[in-house]
């Protein structure tokens, strides 16, 4: 399975990369490519769509104004499950393409006893283990990986509701709830972690770039993989070249 | 529509005897009774249902039995379930007539998540909104009874009405109008549960099934339809399960757990913002020094954007 799962990974990921472009400036890294790009905008797209719906299943009452979007309630129930579908199948690409560097490392779990110092941002650098991602990112990835499986069966067992038992959709409607629940959470973080908390961080979805300011703050051990630097001295190095700028100024 | 009792004529001037109508009306809870034992199979039933509410000509599967298809359906609400059954070595039909039993306490409505789209009057019938129905098939799962069906073309949901609508001009739904035995009844709650109790009563002492009785399940509160049983201690031997419950999800769950799921998603919004205004940015580090300019008020705030 995981050779076979990797030759096709890295077969999708030349293919895209010939078809569309990632520009990388001086001072920036590559950070995401173009087929990681699509991926997550892919399933994005389809896991919006899919959670507008289906909290217009959820609670129609406080949704009547997304239902007429989809044309009309039945039409709405009937396009959740194929947006599920293609989230699903979406998203499996997309475990496949980061199942390496999304593998749960010794960091995470110290990085997941720091999460307190780092939702208070009271350190200002990141922790120099932190790679590719930290362990935020995991387990947020981890948790799709759990839901995603939840949301499969059991979308399916309501799907074919009239071949299983009342008593299995019953509970089906509540676990597919409760991971929904979870990704709303998790989603909520996600979106304002990748955009308004950490500023530089929205285009490496979009110009698949970051600045190397950026990398070696949040993932110095990434930016000393990639760059042979040490990242405590880049950041000495930028500090000072900026003091000296300050004191020529004035 | 207005209340029929407010325009039940109270007092008649010069007239002799007693005001026509008044006090007949003693009881909002309406009820269908249903004698299994003494049902023929005509299918008549089925006929006028078909008939009162329009439904199209149906396509059945035969399997091997006199019954008219294996369900009921979306434009088949009451169906004759011919099972086999034995008695002393002989073979002996349990004719039942399956339809929605109009539950006190309905699942489909415990379960639907649509405002509006299964309501229950206060004569205890049942019945589905089509035009707030989205489709979700929450009911079906809901149903004790398998009743609910969904219709392909149009993704909703329908089920018997009890006909409401004949029913609310005063009429006894069209099942019971057509049925030639009297095994179809048709009145107040209370009044069929007693001649239920009298027909069982009857069965016991009469005509030898010690075991008769009426099927009319306190788990759910009691139905709007009762049957009278020749087995009472075995139901499922009729397709009825002995004791109907619906499922915890849709009683807690919804009521419980939905908002308090949609709570969590407001906060959830609530909290990165003031998380964003309290603790602010995370920047890149180190931070670029801050331009040193001169006073604000030299800065003119008004000028143009390209100057």
């Amino acid at each position: 399975m995981s050779v076979t799962a990797k030759n096709f990974d890295e077969k999708a990921r030349g293919k895209f990369a010939r078809l569309g472009t990632t520009r990388v400036r001086r001072g920036e890294l590559l950070r995401h490519p173009v087929y990681t790009r699509v991926l997550h905008w892919s399933v994005a797209i389809f896991f919006v769509l899919s959670l507008l719906t289906g909290f217009a299943i959820y609670s129609p009452w406080l949704f009547h104004w997304i239902t007429p979007l989809f044309g009309g309630g039945p039409r709405t129930r009937l396009l959740h499950p194929w947006f599920g579908l293609l989230f699903e199948v979406f998203f499996f690409f997309q475990f496949l393409n980061w199942m390496a560097p999304m593998v749960w490392t010794e960091a995470d779990r110290r990085w997941v006893k720091r999460m307190r110092h780092y939702a208070t941002n009271q350190e200002l650098l990141e922790s120099e283990d932190v790679g590719f991602f930290n362990g935020g990112q995991k387990l947020y990835f981890w948790a799709i990986v759990v839901s995603g499986v939840l949301f499969l069966i059991t979308g399916l067992l309501m799907w074919f509701d009239d071949v299983v038992g009342r008593w299995i959709v019953a509970v089906s409607y509540v676990i597919h709830d409760l991971a929904a629940l979870v990704m709303l959470a998790g989603f909520i973080i996600h979106i304002y972690e990748g955009t308004a908390h950490q500023p530089g961080t929205f285009g490496s979805m979009i110009d698949g770039t970051v600045k190397e300011n950026w990398a070696w703050t949040h993932h110095p051990a990434w930016y000393q993989a990639v760059t042979g630097r040490d990242p405590r001295e880049a950041y000495e190095r930028e500090k000072r070249s900026h003091e000296e700028a300050q004191t020529a100024q004035e | 529509m207005a209340n029929p009792r407010t325009f039940q004529i109270q007092e008649i001037s010069a007239h002799p005897g007693p005001v026509p109508g008044r006090g007949v009306r003693r009881e909002e809870a309406v009820c269908k009774y249903i004698d299994v034992t003494t049902c023929i199979g005509c299918k008549a039933c089925e006929v006028a249902c078909v008939e009162w509410n329009d439904h199209p000509f149906r396509e059945t599967t035969f399997n091997d039995t006199y019954q008219t298809m294996p369900t009921t359906e979306w434009n088949y609400y009451n169906l004759i379930k011919f099972v086999e059954d034995e008695r002393d070595g002989n073979l002996m039909w349990l004719l039942r007539k399956d339809q929605c039993l109009h539950c006190e306490d309905p699942g489909c409505l415990r379960a639907c998540p649509a405002d509006g789209a299964i309501i229950k009057y206060e004569n205890g019938i049942v019945d589905f909104q089509q035009e707030n129905c989205i489709g979700c098939g929450y009911c079906i799962s809901g149903c004790p009874f398998d009743i609910p069906k969904f219709h392909p073309n149009t993704k909703k949901v329908y089920k018997c009405t009890l006909c409401s609508d004949r029913v609310g001009q005063g009429l006894e739904p069209a099942c019971v109008k057509a049925c030639p035995t009297g095994c179809l009844k048709f009145g107040t709650k209370s009044d069929m549960v007693q001649i239920a109790g009298l027909r069982a009563k009857q069965l016991r002492e009469v005509s030898g099934f010690a075991d008769a009785g009426v099927y009319d399940p306190a788990s759910i509160g009691g139905t709007h339809v009762v049957y009278v049983l020749h087995d009472i201690k075995r139901p499922e031997r009729y397709g009825l399960p002995a004791n109907p419950v619906i499922p915890p999800s849709y009683t807690y769950w919804k009521w419980l757990a939905k908002p308090a799921g949609l709570l969590m998603g407001v906060l959830g919004i609530g909290a990165v913002f003031f998380h964003r205004v309290m603790y602010g940015p995370k920047l890149p580090q180190p931070e670029p020094p801050e331009v040193r300019t001169g006073p604000t008020e030299e800065i003119d705030a008004g000028r143009k954007e390209t100057l």
